[in-house]
């Protein structure tokens, strides 16, 4: 009895200890045969899966198996990346890597990641890309941690119906003529506001966001100077873009929004505002908002300022870590599915923009067009923006630096801050994410 | 023996009573301290002891490391040595101190009601009330939401163009509040969510503790001509004490921690807690350091300050409950 007390006891301790243990154990991709299991970590929607490239690169290679586990917002998907950089482990055989933390990446962790650079194939990969795409993900000395998937190159999108009815043109190519700079821009809304006939509640744009994230990247520098140093009193991006925007956000122009808020996305629906800086990946997000109701409503002009410089919002690449277990096949699979081929498909699939030239070159992107945006020629549009873009260094401090500004943006545009003030908020926030 | 207790022991018990044994029967060995009984128990503990250690004792001194280096998230353990110099930082940065005022105003406008509110609910509910069991359900459904499905409605409530609070001050005449950008009605709206999650759950709890104070008490009262609502004064109030500030302290330490609600509330996903910082808890503020700022160091001494916080609110509030006690049992 005590024995079958004993064993019954041991068992239970086992099995407490067992039920604690298995939940930090890993399952790692076990390779059967000469089967090899590639992971990609990656956030948001990269639509590889949907797009079918998966199950091609499958067939062209049928001894590679793919996984991909998804992170729904790039802000968490850093985090846990960080701690795994940190750690030195757990990566994925391949990871995304967003314009927002490629700088980080690049300045304190490019050893981690597969340099492109040393690739064989190197000059014809980097022959493919802009060279803003392909210098962003470099370091100082030359490495080049990722490649490029998709661009965010900036257009400005305009309600047709709200235009016509505040007795402004409709038609994109007078649209774009009517702001060939910011301060035209500004003017155009100042007249939308005067119209009588203006519907009633609605406001020009969106959020003074809409003006000072893509003006802030049509300067020579932005928040960011040569070596990727943080500078932003000092950088022309900086003080023109919040001139402009502040100034947005002052008279009245904008409707008060923040940028990704819910009142935001009601506000899509309810016509609250005639203009939005949009970004290529905007448009599926306006599309998903309206639904089939707002097919025709929208259209799409150029970027106010485009022809100093483009501007780019977004973007991202995909690094292969140099720890990982199958680092010449991860390497390889990389490179297909940011190649020309594969991004001209995503773009006429899922409508991410390419990153490489060669892809925004070819006819099926360039001669795109889009029955939702009344006809607008996006591919050319969005060809156009991201051929202006003079490249402008980036820091690993960029997501927050902006958000920072957008938030001090706000409380001007709701009247409890006046610019200065909201210029020194900022500044001190900066201060708290940069010191 | 009893017909009642049939366990399988009795069957080898003999049927027939055996004559008393003029012996003593020897002391059973169960309770004996012996080593290799207890082994089990260390065994059965040890999951326990293992997930405090992996899970709260190391966090909490790596977290006291940390605090003492300029670390990056990305870096946790390489940063370079800087004793107490965030501490001074933190001292020293208005954003603390803001987040600090935020949080006892937060912790203010909500416990202060949520208690007096669950005080009278409990009252209520102490009646002899038709559906009873039901109302008490009821109360404990708001706890049992999650903090993020009731933050995302409460916002939308909330909302300054489409929410329907908004809609319904202007139906009667009022004007429309832009409660998210404002300083007070964006805490006032924080503190509303926190107070509806957690009323009906210290609501219970009074319940609970006005059910164990004895009858006579009120008979006695009402014998001497007091009301209701004397009653409630002077016997309910007074037996509740202790349940009070358990209470209390409860609702302090979680008013110190308040996240989730200031997170989620400006709809947006920003740790800054409003554009102007107006509803950033410390909380949210260590969030905003550690994983929006990467400053992790920064962040481990925002979560020390916070404990240290909470240590001298809850030694405070033993202090004041042992006075009392003392003070009490000199009266009788």
């Amino acid at each position: 009895m005590t024995v079958r007390r004993r064993a019954r006891a041991a068992a239970g301790a086992t099995l407490a200890l067992a039920l604690l243990t298995t939940g930090c154990g890993g399952s790692d991709g076990g390779d059967d045969g000469d089967q090899i299991t590639l992971t990609l970590g990656l956030y948001g929607t990269f639509g590889y899966e949907e797009a079918g490239l998966y199950d091609e690169y499958m067939r062209l290679h049928p001894e590679i198996t793919i996984e991909q586990s998804v992170v729904a917002q790039s802000g968490p998907y850093y985090q846990a990346l960080q701690t795994r950089l940190a750690a030195g482990s757990g990566m994925a055989d391949i990871q995304g890597i967003e314009i927002g933390f490629v700088s980080d990446v690049a300045a304190n962790h490019a050893d981690a990641f597969v340099d492109f650079a040393a690739e064989e194939n190197a000059d014809e990969l980097e022959s493919q890309y802009y060279d803003w795409k392909w210098d962003q993900a470099s370091t100082d000395d030359g490495r080049v941690i990722g490649l490029g998937t998709d661009a965010g190159p900036q257009a400005m999108c305009y309600r047709q119906d709200l235009f016509e009815q505040a007795g402004l043109p409709t038609d994109p190519a007078a649209v774009s003529a009517l702001w060939p700079t910011w301060e035209d821009y500004l003017a155009t809304g100042q007249q939308y506001l005067a119209s009588p006939t203006r519907q009633e509640g609605s406001a020009f744009v969106d959020s003074p966001n809409s003006v000072f994230a893509p003006a802030v990247r049509q300067g020579d520098t932005t928040y960011a100077d040569e070596d990727g140093n943080p500078v932003v009193e000092d950088s022309d991006g900086v003080q023109s873009a919040w001139a402009l925007a502040s100034q947005a956000a002052g008279d009245g122009l904008t409707a008060r929004l923040a940028q990704f808020s819910d009142e935001w996305n009601a506000a899509f629906s309810n016509g609250a505002f005639a203009t939005i800086a949009c970004p290529s990946w905007m448009l599926s997000y306006i599309t998903s908002q309206l639904g089939d109701e707002g097919a025709g409503l929208w259209n799409i002009a150029t970027l106010p300022g485009q022809s100093e410089s483009g501007s780019t919002w977004g973007g991202s690449w995909l690094g292969v870590p140099s720890s990982g277990e199958h680092v010449a096949e991860a390497t390889a699979l990389a490179e297909w599915l940011t190649a020309p081929e594969q991004q001209v498909r995503m773009f006429t699939e899922q409508g991410f923009f390419p990153s490489s030239s060669v892809a925004a070159e070819s006819p099926e992107v360039a001669g795109a067009t889009s029955d939702y945006f009344s006809g607008a020629p996006i591919g050319q549009v969005f060809g156009d923006a991201a051929a202006a873009v003079r490249r402008t260094p980036i820091s690993p401090y960029d997501t927050q630096i902006q958000d920072a500004f957008s938030a001090a943006l706000t409380t001007v545009a709701d009247g409890s801050r006046d610019p200065d003030q909201a210029y020194a908020d900022a500044l001190a926030a900066i201060e708290q994410i940069t010191g | 023996m009893t017909l009642a207790d049939d366990s399988p022991r009795t069957v080898t018990a003999p049927a027939v009573p055996a004559p008393p044994d003029p012996t003593p029967p020897p002391v059973p060995r169960r309770r004996g301290p012996s080593l290799s009984r207890n082994r089990w128990g260390y065994a059965y503990v040890a999951p326990f002891f293992v997930v405090f250690g992996a899970f709260s004792l190391f966090p909490f001194l790596f977290t006291a490391w940390v605090s003492l280096h300029d670390a990056r998230l990305s870096d946790i353990s390489g940063g370079t040595f800087v004793g107490l110099d965030n501490y001074a930082a933190l001292l020293g940065n208005d954003f603390f101190w803001n987040a600090l005022r935020n949080t006892i105003t937060i912790g203010v406008l909500s416990t202060v009601p949520q208690l007096c509110l669950a005080l009278g609910l409990a009252h209520l509910l102490h009646y002899k009330l038709r559906g009873r069991t039901f109302f008490r359900t009821v109360m404990l459904v708001p706890y049992a939401t999650s903090i993020a499905a009731a933050t995302l409605v409460f916002a939308t409530l909330f909302g300054r163009d489409y929410g329907i609070i908004n809609t319904a001050l202007e139906a009667v005449g009022l004007d429309r509040v832009d409660w998210e950008s404002g300083t007070l009605s964006s805490q006032v709206a924080i503190a509303v969510i926190v107070t509806w999650r957690w009323t009906g759950y210290n609501a219970l709890i009074y319940l609970a503790a006005m059910q164990s104070i004895p009858g006579e008490l009120y008979e006695a009262a009402e014998m001497d001509g007091a009301s209701k609502w004397r009653q409630f004064l002077h016997v309910t109030i007074p037996s509740l004490r202790p349940t009070i500030l358990f209470t209390v302290v409860v609702s302090t330490i979680g008013a110190v921690q308040l996240f989730g609600e200031p997170l989620l509330f400006g709809g947006n996903g920003a740790t800054t807690g409003g554009a102007r910082n107006q509803y950033q808890t410390l909380g949210l503020l260590m969030y905003q350091q550690g994983w929006t700022n990467f400053n992790i160091g920064q962040a481990a001494t925002t979560a020390w300050a916070m404990f240290l916080i909470i240590l001298a609110v809850v030694g405070s509030a033993a202090l004041v409950g042992r006075y009392r006690a003392r003070r009490e049992g000199a009266r009788r």
